[in-house]
């Protein structure tokens, strides 16, 4: 259990910090996916089948292939390439100083916090109910939320028309 | 299955996997870079979610997993839609053209 | 009757009104009639209230005319007050004042502002008027401010000039700071004493306050200070000969006669206050004689006819001073009195003279008048006469004698102070009679220049008041030659009287002194002046006497001093000030909010990566203060 643990968290470290490295949006964006499937098997291996399941078809199997369709659309591959040609290693400094303290901060919690492991497996069921049952009104928020999301993604994506005249020019 | 896997464990894998976002979205100039980094930083807050509610045995840690990846999602959409506009007024996407110099 | 008396302000006060109002409307005829007539009507209403004066109780009218301030336990009713002292003083402003108006009928008839003058005359007399019988120290000052802003309009009567806007409001400056002691003493008076009627504030003080202490000599010092402010005596003395820019009527009235006595009238009307301060009354007496030296000096300097004038006057009212110095009331007045006769007659013969030789001021460009123009040559020489104080024939002499007298026989440094009188006499009769040997008797500098000769409204006041300035003397005659004393019993209800009398042989040789000072006067004017024309030009040869000479001629440098001392500090001061330091305190608000804005703007400048790098540190820190706390 463990040893599959720690195997999939060294394929999601990994996997991640290429993504964050890497020149080519479509090969960051596989390393990405990559990652996002090792964390779902965590999940599992956490006793968590939903979450492993809606990682997957969700945010590996939607998002990211959103991700893909525009980097596609808008050919970025080549543009990418020139741009982080001038990334300097001076740039990581601070942005590593910044995680090194966060991670010092959790850590010194983490060492302090009892630890204990669960146990059982927490199915689909017991996660729709609770979603029906107390968290009812946070579905209809995120309905909303979504909702909200997706006219404000037609709106800014939206062609600039010669005749257009209405709405903040963004 | 459901075996002893300690919180404190993938607790610490998620704060890794967040330092990694975290540094990707300081670092990196292009704008897709920057959402993608953002989106590692919402999966490993998800982890911590799940983790902890596999500790207690509780399913609102996969709720409020539910809830975050609703929130990338919408994030995400319209994220990406900034992307084309920036697209088709700059040609590029590197992040620093949004300064007030190119009239952003 | 005893309703007369408001018409005696009435009068003028009206003529005021009708030509500010219709005079630019009206014939220069109607004007002058309006102009001269009423203060002609002001002088016939004072002589119909004599007989009801005569027959009141202690000789006091008093007149009771309207409520005016009443607030709290403050009650200043409108009350005039007619005594003998405020009667000669009506008498002298409405008397000489009507002769000056009539004089100004004809010299002011080629002038635009005809109306505006005689409109301003008359207002000045209107206030002159409340000024010298108000019963209230109140009524007093409004009649005080009245003829300091007449004199402010009428020194700047031709006002396109801007010299002359200058003058004027110098004058009014520098009298303003007179103005204000005054202000401080009356105020003072009412905190410490509860009124502002002048009997009883007399009675109240004499009551109360003893002899020499700290609140009567402030107060006195207070007064003493407004009188030199309007008397211009040291060291508020540089307006007057700038206020000679006005029209020679004008200076003749207002700068000789009425309104610079205004000064000595007020110490005396007040004087149970400054004998209740024995060491400010002194400093009144010093002022005096340091005034009438000083002035004199400036005198024997001048080239400007009007100017040598001016220090004249400055030099008499320090007589004047030095008469209320030792407590000779009535000597002061008196010498107001012949004062206002032969001075008014001097600034209307110059005005007859500048007319005639097409306005030339200076002396030196003068000349051979006395030939042709007989009457103002004769006229001015009278008055001239008794400014220097010849003996027996001249009023000058009696009014000038009897105060040179008093001073002698004071004690303490009366004595000392008769020196200065004597010497001062003895300049007087020099300057004086330099101007007549110089303008007028003397060969013309220009033989055949034209002159416009004086018609009769100028002629017959001319005359009338050379009359008077040789005769009013007969008034108040010393015992030593005969003793008539009627003027000082006319006034001795009003104004105490020494009781000190010298022995007779000391004053049968001082008024000796005075003659023989006064004669040799005139001879050395004489010899130094008359005698050899050629050598006015280049009075004096070597250079640190031509120095001392220009110091004398630009009056002992005060000009200058104060504007070192006073109005460049003010300049400098203003000038700083004009950059507002409370307005940039104010302002400093807004700019500190725009600095902001633009500091906070540099956030909003949309770029992304910043914003988030700092909305990262933001969070670790954040997260920092969670751990640690």
């Amino acid at each position: 259990m463990l040893i599959a643990f720690a195997v999939a968290a060294t394929v999601a470290v990994a996997a991640t910090a290429l993504m964050v490295s890497s020149r080519h949006p479509v090969h960051a964006l596989l390393d990405l996916i990559l990652s996002l499937l090792a964390v779902a098997v965590i999940f599992y291996l956490l006793g968590a089948p939903l979450a492993a399941a809606l990682e997957v078809i969700v945010y590996a199997g939607a998002i990211m292939v959103l991700f893909l369709f525009v980097v596609m659309l808008l050919d970025l591959g080549r543009v990418a390439e020139e741009a982080q040609a001038a990334l300097e290693p001076r740039a990581l400094r601070v942005p590593v100083l910044l995680a090194a303290v966060l991670i010092a901060e959790v850590m010194s919690l983490l060492v302090q916090a009892p630890s204990g492991a669960g146990g059982r497996q927490v199915g689909a069921a017991a996660v729709g109910g609770a979603l029906f049952g107390p968290y009812l009104i946070a579905v209809e928020l995120a309905a909303l939320l979504l909702l909200a999301g997706l006219v404000a993604a037609v709106h800014v994506g939206r062609r600039e028309d010669a005749g257009d005249t209405r709405g903040s020019g963004s | 299955m459901s075996g002893a896997v300690p919180m404190s464990w993938a607790l610490l894998l998620a704060l890794v996997l967040f330092a990694l976002g975290l540094i990707g979205l300081l670092v990196r100039r292009n704008l897709v870079f920057i959402l993608m980094s953002i989106e590692v930083m919402l999966n490993a807050a998800g982890l911590a979610f799940v983790a902890a509610g596999a500790r207690w045995g509780e399913p609102d840690g996969q709720v409020m997993f539910l809830f975050i990846l609703a929130v990338a999602a919408a994030e995400v959409a319209i994220g990406l839609a900034l992307v084309l506009q920036m697209w088709r007024r700059f040609g590029d996407v590197d992040a620093d053209l949004t300064g007030r110099r190119d009239g952003g | 009757m005893a309703g007369a008396l408001p018409f005696v302000i009435a009068f003028p006060f009206a003529g005021f009104v009708i030509l500010a109002l219709a005079g630019a409307r009206m014939s220069r005829r109607a004007v002058a009639a309006i102009g001269a007539g009423s203060v002609g009507l002001a002088a016939a209403a004072a002589l119909v209230a004599i007989p009801a004066w005569l027959a009141a109780p202690h000789r006091e009218l008093v007149c009771t005319l309207w409520r005016w301030i009443e607030a709290g336990s403050l009650s200043t009713p409108i009350m005039l007050r007619l005594d003998a002292l405020s009667l000669v003083m009506t008498g002298v402003v409405t008397g000489v004042g009507f002769l000056i108006h009539l004089y100004s009928i004809e010299y002011m008839r080629d002038d635009d502002g005809y109306a505006r003058f005689f409109a301003a005359m008359n207002l000045f007399v209107a206030a002159m008027l409340v000024l010298v019988l108000a019963d209230t120290l109140v009524l007093l000052l409004l009649g005080w401010e009245g003829v300091g802003l007449c004199s402010y309009l009428l020194i700047g009567f031709w006002y396109r000039d801007p010299a002359n806007g200058r003058a004027a409001r110098k004058a009014f400056v520098v009298t303003r700071i007179g103005d204000t002691a005054m202000l401080i003493g009356l105020l003072v008076l009412f905190d410490r004493l509860g009124t502002f009627a002048i009997p009883e504030l007399m009675a109240r003080a004499a009551a109360r306050w003893p002899v020499g202490s700290p609140v009567a000599i402030a107060v006195a010092a207070l007064l003493l200070a407004g009188a030199v402010g309007k008397s211009a005596q040291l060291p508020l003395q540089t307006w007057l000969p700038d206020a000679m820019a006005g029209p020679t009527p004008v200076s003749a009235l207002i700068h000789a006669a009425t309104m610079v006595t205004a000064g000595v009238y007020l110490i005396a009307r007040t004087h149970v206050l400054f004998e209740l301060a024995p060491p400010v009354q002194t400093a009144v007496a010093v002022v005096g004689v340091l005034t009438l030296l000083m002035a004199s000096f400036a005198a024997l300097a001048q080239h400007d006819i009007k100017r040598v004038l001016a220090y004249s006057t400055i030099s008499q009212i320090g007589y004047m001073f030095l008469a209320l110095g030792v407590g000779a009331w009535t000597a002061a007045i008196f010498h107001l009195v012949t004062h206002a006769f032969f001075k008014a007659l001097l600034f209307l013969g110059a005005g007859a003279v500048i007319h005639a030789v097409d306005g030339e001021h200076d002396i030196f460009k003068m000349g051979g008048l006395a030939r042709r123009m007989p009457l103002t040559f004769w006229t001015f020489t009278a008055a001239s006469a008794s400014l220097a104080g010849l003996p027996l024939v001249t009023a000058g002499f009696y009014s000038k004698d009897l105060i040179l007298w008093r001073a002698l026989s004071a004690p303490g440094i009366g004595p000392l102070l008769w020196a200065g009188g004597l010497a001062g006499a003895f300049l007087t009769a020099v300057y004086i009679f330099r101007v007549v040997f110089i303008a007028f008797v003397r060969p013309a500098a220009e033989p055949g220049r034209a002159l416009h000769r004086p018609g009769p409204w100028i002629g017959v006041p001319l005359v009338v008041l050379a009359v008077l300035a040789l005769t009013a003397g007969a008034l108040e005659v010393p015992r030593t030659l005969g003793g008539v004393h009627l003027f000082s019993h006319l006034l001795s209800g009003v104004l105490p009287e020494a009781a000190h009398e010298g022995s007779l042989g000391l004053e049968a040789g001082a008024q000796l002194a005075a003659a023989v000072v006064a004669l040799a006067g005139v001879a050395v004017a004489w010899w130094a002046f008359g005698r050899r024309p050629e050598s006015v030009a280049a009075p004096l040869g070597t250079a640190p006497r031509r120095r001392v000479f220009e110091l004398w001629a630009d009056g002992w440098g005060f000009d200058a001093l104060y504007d070192r001392v006073v109005v460049r500090p003010l300049v400098r001061l203003s000038e700083a000030a004009k950059g507002d330091a409370i307005d940039a305190l104010a302002m400093s608000i807004a700019g500190l909010a725009v600095r902001l804005n633009r500091g906070l703007a540099l956030t909003q400048d949309g770029r992304v990566r910043r914003t988030l790098a700092v909305l990262a540190a933001g969070a670790v820190l954040v997260g920092a203060l969670a751990v640690l706390t």
